[in-house]
């Protein structure tokens, strides 16, 4: 599915990623954690072609392309899902005339007709019980007026329409409260398949009740420092990144 | 010679043939104006009015002005569907360049309610000399702009429009400035709007200029608006890059009205808007806006006087500018509170997206507030699109072109949403959409359509 080696990347001239390697497989749900400051919302942002960071070096497969060096639109189309951490209010821009617009967009790109109104009425109605989101908020402008819960539900939403093979959660489990929280996990949890795979960037180990990771990985200052099994977050929990930062800055 | 010295020479060679073209309150007020534009001339830059745009070059050029009324010979009626808004072509009216057409009737046209008056403003000074008389040029009388005295000089003729007290029309006029001759054009149009007390009425006024020669309008429009009375004034250019168009719109408004008044915006030379209300009575309402939609060399500079001079009235203003290319935007707004206007609310707000490096944006919010107990405020924002927005929805797989697209949809809604006739809206939606790819300049010769023969 995913295959990141030695990835270095910059932002306005500053080094953040100093060699990750990564290789996820088919079906498989991982877990970034680290603290703050380490990479992960980078990584995520590196992945999905945000122009804002620089690739230095490195190379990212995704199902044998490369896509370093992609338009964020290709590798959306590609299948890559990005679940933002803060998803951007876009005043004016309705939920439908966005969704209408990047379902077809990925469909033009599969050589495939856009989908005609009624059917994708009827995707939207669909995919919104995933998430149980409000009829209202998807007649409402992108994520306006929307509340932290809301938004995150949104994110999922959008994930369930655009059906991808890769998966990123950046930070979903933040600024939910514990039911919210469910109902993001149930969404994500619904969608996930033996075909396509997920990675979540998280600080805790609430988020990982929900959803359970096969495979735990440690990001600090840039690198992946520890890889393991789910336990690793428990012990993470417990016993917090110090004696991590020490075994790292103690080499 | 100076600018406006051609100009001196042909009215004192032709007044008699002006006024003979013409009739009553528009001769009346003639010879006054013509010398107070000998002593004004043209605004320039050194006006502070008119910073940013040099008016009185645009007047340098050998223009032709019509002054003999010589009928142009063309039947707009022929063509309506081209410059109607689809869906209300109940009544259009045109201007062929200044003289009001009404040498053949409006086909099909709906008929217009008991005692409203649509004419030719100088079969009007004569027919309805007592209604001329008493609001020709007063609306217009404090200004101290030379190119309003230039227009009253020359004009010989224009739109009179009457809805009596009381009378509501049910659907919108549409009135259409054709700009069309054998050579190089200067039109000195004239538009009298009178709404009376409790009544209702709508107008879309449109210009549209033939492609291959250059014109200049130099329109005045008056407007009185009565007590209680509604009234919503569209303008909308789409004309052509080599077109000079100057507007003033100068509205007085009596106790508890209400005024739209929408200015749009998607394909000119070099525009000049003027618009000046005055608050005459308590309890009225003004929502002032606008939106420019600028690439290439465009030019649009707008300035606007908001006079409270009672208390208790509402002036809500918002212009949207989306400049692109070399385009240059300005945009000059005052609202003034009198002493005695307690009680006013006054809200004044200047946003615009500059999308290229060359692209230019001047604005000047300003409020003078002389009254204590009133809610001003004024705020004016230039920027580029938020790199963040482009990018979340390019991450759901909208191309870049497309993203940016979307959210300059965005940044003029609330503009889009201040236009109250829906088959405006949707023919608005169509162009706004049709200038963003670039595809506002029709192939058809000779027009330039906001309906949907160029769809």
């Amino acid at each position: 599915m995913l295959e990141i080696k030695n990835l270095h990347a910059n932002i306005n001239g500053k080094e953040i990623l100093k060699g990750i390697n990564l290789t996820v497989k088919d079906g498989e749900v991982h877990a970034i954690m680290g603290p703050n400051g380490s990479g992960k919302s980078t990584l995520s942002s590196v992945i999905t072609g945000n122009p804002a960071y620089e690739i230095t070096e490195g190379e990212i497969i995704f199902n044998g392309k490369n896509i370093v060096g992609m338009s964020p639109e290709d590798i959306s189309r590609e299948g890559v899902f990005l679940s933002f951490q803060y998803p951007v209010e876009i005043p004016g821009v309705s939920m439908v005339n966005f969704m209408r617009t990047a379902i077809n967009e990925h469909r033009k790109y599969k050589g495939l007709d856009p989908l005609p109104a009624s059917e994708f009425l009827k995707l939207m109605r669909e995919k919104k019980e995933y998430v149980e989101l409000d009829n209202k908020l998807a007649n409402r402008s992108v994520n306006e007026g929307f509340s932290g819960g809301e938004k995150k539900r949104n994110e999922i939403f959008q994930m369930a329409m655009l059906e991808p093979k890769l998966s990123i959660l950046d930070e979903t489990d933040s600024g939910l409260d514990i039911d919210a929280l469910r109902i993001v996990a149930n969404g994500v949890n619904k969608l996930k398949s033996k075909d396509n795979s997920t990675i979540m960037i998280t600080h805790y180990q609430r988020l990982l009740d929900y959803i359970v990771p096969d495979i735990v990985h440690v990001l600090y200052k840039g690198k992946i420092v520890k890889t393991a099994g789910k336990e690793l977050a428990l012990e993470l929990e417990e016993k917090g990144y110090d004696w991590i930062k020490k075994e790292v800055d103690g080499e | 010679m100076s600018i406006e010295g051609q100009y001196i020479d042909i009215y004192k060679q032709y007044s008699g043939a002006i006024k003979k073209n013409s009739a009553g309150a528009l001769n009346d007020v003639r010879d006054a104006a013509f010398e107070r534009f000998s002593k004004r001339g043209f605004p320039t830059k050194k006006d502070e009015e008119y910073l940013y745009t040099n008016l009185a070059e645009s007047f340098a050029p050998d223009f032709g002005m019509n002054i003999n009324a010589v009928d142009f010979n063309v039947n707009p009626y022929e063509n309506a569907h081209r410059y109607g808004v689809p869906g209300i072509n109940n009544r259009i009216y045109f201007i062929i360049n200044d003289q009001f057409y009404d040498k053949e009737e409006q086909p099909k046209a709906a008929e217009l309610p008991e005692g409203v008056i649509i004419c030719s403003l100088k079969k009007a000074a004569v027919e309805h000399k007592d209604i001329v008389d008493k609001y020709y040029g007063k609306a217009s009388k404090d200004s101290k702009d030379g190119s309003v005295d230039f227009n009253t000089a020359f004009s010989e003729d224009g739109f009179f429009m009457y809805v009596p007290k009381g009378v509501r029309m049910p659907y919108p006029i549409q009135l259409t400035c054709l700009m069309t001759s054998g050579a190089d054009q200067l039109a000195t149009g004239r538009s009298l709007i009178i709404i009376e007390d409790d009544a209702e009425a709508k107008l879309v006024d449109s210009i549209f200029a033939q492609k291959e020669l250059k014109f200049l309008a130099n329109r005045v429009t008056e407007i009185f608006v009565g007590k209680r009375a509604k009234y919503e004034h569209y303008k909308v250019e789409n004309t052509k890059r080599d077109m000079t168009n100057l507007n003033h719109v100068f509205i007085e408004l009596e106790e508890g009205c209400n005024v739209l008044v929408n200015e749009l915006t998607l394909l000119n030379g070099l525009t000049r808007n003027n618009v000046e209300v005055n608050f005459r009575g308590k309890d009225a309402n003004l929502d002032l806006c606008g939106m420019a939609l600028c690439d290439g060399e465009q030019h649009l500079d707008t300035n606007t006087i908001v006079n409270h001079w009672v208390g208790g009235c509402t002036t809500n203003e918002l212009y949207k500018y989306v400049m692109n290319d070399k385009s240059t935007g300005c945009f000059s707004g005052t609202i003034m509170v009198a002493q005695d206007a307690q009680k006013t609310k006054g809200i004044q707000t200047n946003k615009s997206i500059c999308l290229s490096k060359d692209a230019r944006m001047y604005t000047r919010p300003h409020l003078e507030i002389y009254a204590d107990d009133v809610i001003c405020n004024h705020g004016a924002t230039v920027g580029q699109l938020n790199n963040d927005e482009v990018f979340y929805l390019r991450s759901r797989g909208i191309p870049e072109s497309v993203a940016k697209m979307l959210l300059m949809f965005a940044f003029v809604s609330d503009v889009e949403e201040k236009i109250l006739i829906p088959e405006l809206k949707d023919a608005v939606r169509m162009m706004v959409e049709k200038k963003f790819k670039g595809e506002v300049e029709s192939t058809c010769k000779g027009c330039s359509s906001i309906s949907a023969c160029h769809s």
